[in-house]
């Protein structure tokens, strides 16, 4: 305990929302035990994670490199399809183990190297110009990944973007991707365990990351990017590390994703500008530059709609009230004005709850 | 040769020929001064110094290396250090980080050595830590180093940008109205720093001032600026006795 | 003649786009916000001529002048509800909560309409004209669009060069502080823009649909985004900008997908988008801005 209250704020912080996460992770594996979790529930479990994964790398890029990015949902793509190719095209050559960290690293990977060539012409715009060439590019992975078509039979591996026909493929073939109906039968892999892991690990990544060297002259270029210039730090180098880190988190995101469902189809809804945006929700929602608020946001918000789902057609009328209200209740001046005076900040309710205790 | 030669520099912004044929020589640890009224190019001459604009023609020298027109970060790694007339700390973070920011290019690890915090992480940061604490302690503000540097009054603000620039380890320090918006008492503290500074860390200073009286207290040199033209160069006193001086700050 | 055809398809589809724009490009030159909503305001005027004219059988005109009284109706209360408490709050705040109003119109249309397309009977009746001996055929809705739009761009931009309430516009879009202090109503001028917006969204969204006739809740998402493309692409804040922006989006759009691939058409569009802001970051008519230092 005393060890604990030596390490500093940030990473005290840390470790609690690591206990917490692994705390939810042992409750639901029992209630799921006991039979105890719905299907939809369980359904959810993984996804959540992997929205998760992309909430906290999408929060590195806007509160801590200071840039609105509407793209993210297209480096998740990325992570998903290209490790969901491997997975199939090596099913029945690799073990299972080493074949899925091999997918996960793939996946990691190419949403990074996506990450640096799209930050190189990106990052030369800023504002509002950098955030609709990002939802550009998000958008064009969607719609180039949905006329791919890719076979793999004895011969090797044929590539077409007409459709499966000009592929030409032995009758032995199988497809891997198959235009808009994407990539079937990626095998499930991706565990609850696993999913909770890498999001662990995710968080102790950008946590050192934020406290090091290179976090400190990322967040000085955010600051004051004249003054980080005079003080001597290559501006554009880091932009680009930090962005490409935000891109590769968002691909493990999309490699559980990807391997958590049989079917793997590029829409707007799950790889468009949509999730982007919904993801974006989060991460202001959550608090920019909060990681784990970002945690915190997207399992609650993922949740939300499917405990309202009892009240079926209104849930998600209800959703955009509830996040118009918190964004109003959050934001506003007029608002924030009134519950200070009211005694209703964040900070003096929280101050009332440590004052119940001490009683206690 | 001088540590800074600056040759015939010159800019145009559109049509406006902001300075023009400005020429300038420093000598190593001389504290020199640049004056000139309100708009007189003094901040764009410091802003073609540091790469922020590009001179439209002319040569800078920094100790024989030609630094003209190259990139902002290059010519602080050649040696070149500022601060800003509107201060420019990185306010969201502690007093120490703007320090050790300053002190980027002086200690190295890589990324993924800060991600997996090898043992070199650690060594570094201290190392980072320990220097930075005496560059604070110079203004004392070591005591204030966890405070975030947008909550520091505006003095300290000013004091810790000089702190900043310093941690560079530059060859040449510029100030731009380093005194601005301060009391008198707190103008003769910071000139006493100033002082301090460029004898303790073997810096040459140029600084840009609107008082005349308080830089003919400090500084050995003067170059006066008007509508973009140098109007007279020299030692100190002889500049401030300058007719054409007096009549260009004075009016006829 | 297929080239021409194309071309004039891509005026038509790139004047509804222009028209969008106009709403996006307004209101971020003048509160300085990406309204996301504005793209299911489409939606919402075009279920309400909808409504009118094959529910009530009201004349197309009627209809029309209805959902533009709705929208614009809409699109002020939407301001004062949600986005005025937010002025003075970052710009991200406001932009999230513009996405939640647009799941909140979404959604609501959703109830009210049921997910299933409906099928919007063109407002325009007139068949068109056949050019050069019947080769070239120019459908009424065409012909219409492109006219509609272009007259609504000459009326815009002198309400915005000659009137009080329009000089007033530009004075707050180039200075909110200064404007305050000369004695303009910021509140109102705000409220005026995204009512004009609003009402601009109507005609679009009667338009679209005379032209691409399935109606569902999301039939505005896809358009608001691409005309809020188009507005960046011609210069965000430029009311010229966005008639070229939309123009160039449109016929671009039609041509990808005659000549090179209808599934890649959004693709190719948004890549012109980013090679446009590569070379001028700031969009064809957009005016640079740079920090003091």
């Amino acid at each position: 305990m005393n060890k604990y209250k030596k390490l500093n704020k940030s990473t005290q912080k840390l470790i609690r929302t690591i206990c917490v996460i692994a705390v939810l992770y042992v409750v639901m594996t029992i209630m799921d035990g006991t039979g105890n979790l719905s299907s939809l529930m369980k359904g959810l479990l993984v996804p959540v994670c992997a929205y998760s994964l992309v909430a906290v790398g999408l929060n590195l890029c806007v509160g801590y490199l200071g840039e609105l990015s509407l793209g993210h949902a297209g480096f998740m793509c990325v992570g998903a399809f290209s490790s969901a190719f491997f997975s199939r095209a090596f099913q029945d050559v690799i073990p299972d183990v080493p074949r899925f960290i091999l997918a996960l690293l793939i996946g990691t990977v190419v949403a990074a190297l996506f990450g640096f060539l799209i930050a190189i012409p990106v990052l030369r715009l800023s504002g509002d110009y950098l955030a609709i060439v990002t939802l550009a590019f998000g958008e064009i992975i969607k719609n180039v990944i949905n006329v791919m078509y890719v076979g793999m039979d004895s011969k090797g591996i044929h590539f077409s973007i007409k459709d499966q026909l000009s592929l030409g493929m032995e009758p032995d073939g199988k497809m891997l991707i198959n235009g808009p109906q994407g990539i079937t039968g990626t095998p499930r892999q991706s565990t609850f365990f696993i999913a909770v892991l890498l999001l662990i690990l995710a968080l102790v990544v950008v946590h050192n990351f934020v406290r090091s060297r290179t976090g400190r002259a990322v967040m000085a270029i955010r600051d004051n990017q004249i003054a980080a210039e005079t003080v001597g730090l290559p501006v554009t180098k880091y932009k680009l590390v930090a962005f490409t880190l935000s891109a590769a988190i968002a691909g493990v995101g999309g490699v559980l994703y990807a391997h958590n469902i049989n079917s793997l189809t590029a829409t707007t809804n799950n790889f468009g500008y949509n999730m982007s945006i919904m993801i974006l929700v989060y991460v202001v929602l959550g608090g920019i530059g909060n990681f784990s608020g970002s945690v915190i946001a997207a399992v609650v918000l993922t949740m939300l709609p499917e405990l309202l789902r009892g009240l079926s057609t209104y849930r998600m009328l209800i959703y955009s009230i509830v996040l118009i209200v918190l964004m109003l209740f959050n934001w506003a001046p007029g608002i924030l004005k009134w519950r200070d005076e009211h005694g209703l900040t964040t900070a003096a309710i929280v101050g009332r709850f440590k004052k119940k205790k001490e009683v206690r | 040769m001088a540590l800074l030669e600056v040759t015939n520099l010159g800019i145009s912004f559109g049509g406006l020929r902001a300075v023009d044929e400005f020429n300038l020589s420093i000598e190593k640890g001389e504290l020199y001064g640049l004056i000139g009224p309100n708009g007189a190019g003094k901040t764009t001459v410091f802003n073609m110094l540091t790469g922020i604009y590009k001179p439209t023609d002319g040569t800078i020298f920094l100790d024989k290396d030609d630094i003209t027109g190259k990139k902002t970060a290059d010519i602080n790694k050649a040696g070149v250090a500022r601060t800003f007339q509107n201060i420019r700390l990185f306010g969201d973070q502690s007093v120490l980080d703007n320090v050790k920011i300053g002190l980027h290019n002086s200690y190295d690890y890589g990324t993924a050595t800060g991600i997996f915090r090898l043992p070199k992480y650690f060594a570094t940061e201290k190392q980072m830590d320990k220097k930075a604490l005496e560059l604070l302690s110079v203004f004392g503000l070591d005591s204030m180093a966890d405070v975030l540097a947008s909550n520091l009054p505006y003095g300290k603000q000013r004091e810790l940008e000089i702190a900043r620039a310093l941690a560079t380890n530059p060859k040449l320090l510029l100030l731009d109205e380093p005194a601005a918006g301060m009391n008198p008492n707190e103008t003769r503290d910071l000139m006493n720093t100033i002082a301090l500074i460029r004898k303790e860390f073997g810096v040459t200073i140029l600084l840009i001032e609107h008082d005349m009286k308080l830089v003919s207290g400090i500084c050995e040199k003067l170059t006066v600026l008007n509508f973009g033209r140098v109007l007279a160069q020299g030692e100190t006193s002889a500049v401030l006795n300058d007719p054409e001086v007096i009549k260009a700050y004075l009016g006829e | 003649m297929g080239f021409l055809t194309y071309l004039i398809n891509g005026l038509s589809l790139g004047s509804v786009y222009a028209l969008i724009a106009l709403g996006y490009t307004m209101v971020y030159g003048i509160a300085k916000m990406l309204n996301f909503a504005h793209g299911d305001v489409i939606m919402i005027g075009a279920y309400m001529c909808f409504m009118c004219m094959s529910n009530s059988g009201m004349p197309a005109i009627v209809s029309i002048v209805i959902a533009i009284v709705c929208c614009t109706a809409l699109g002020m209360v939407i301001e004062k509800i949600a986005y005025k408490p937010l002025r003075k709050a970052t710009n991200l705040a406001v932009l999230i909560t513009a996405i939640g109003v647009s799941y909140f119109l979404q959604n609501m249309a959703l109830m009210i309409f049921g997910s299933n397309p409906v099928s919007f009977t063109s407002v325009i009746s007139w068949e068109g004209i056949s050019l050069a001996g019947g080769n070239l055929k120019i459908a009424g809705n065409t012909i219409v669009t492109i006219i509609t739009c272009i007259l609504i761009m000459i009326a815009l931009v002198w309400f915005v060069k000659n009137t009080k309430p329009g000089q007033a516009m530009r004075a707050v879009s180039e200075d909110r502080d200064a404007a305050t202090l000369m004695g303009i109503n910021v509140n109102a001028t705000i409220s005026l823009t995204f009512a004009i917006g609003s009402g601009l969204a109507a005609i679009a969204g009667a338009l679209l649909c005379s032209s691409y006739p399935s109606l569902t809740p999301y039939t505005g998402s896809m358009p608001g985004i691409k005309a809020f493309t188009a507005a960046v692409f011609g210069g965000i804040g430029s009311i010229p900008g966005a008639l070229i922006g939309g123009l160039l989006l449109g016929v671009i759009e039609i041509l990808a997908r005659a000549y090179i691939s209808s599934q890649l058409a959004d693709a190719i569009v948004f890549a012109v988008l980013i090679i446009v802001l590569l070379v001028k970051p700031t969009g064809i008519l957009g005016k640079q801005i740079k920090e003091k230092v």
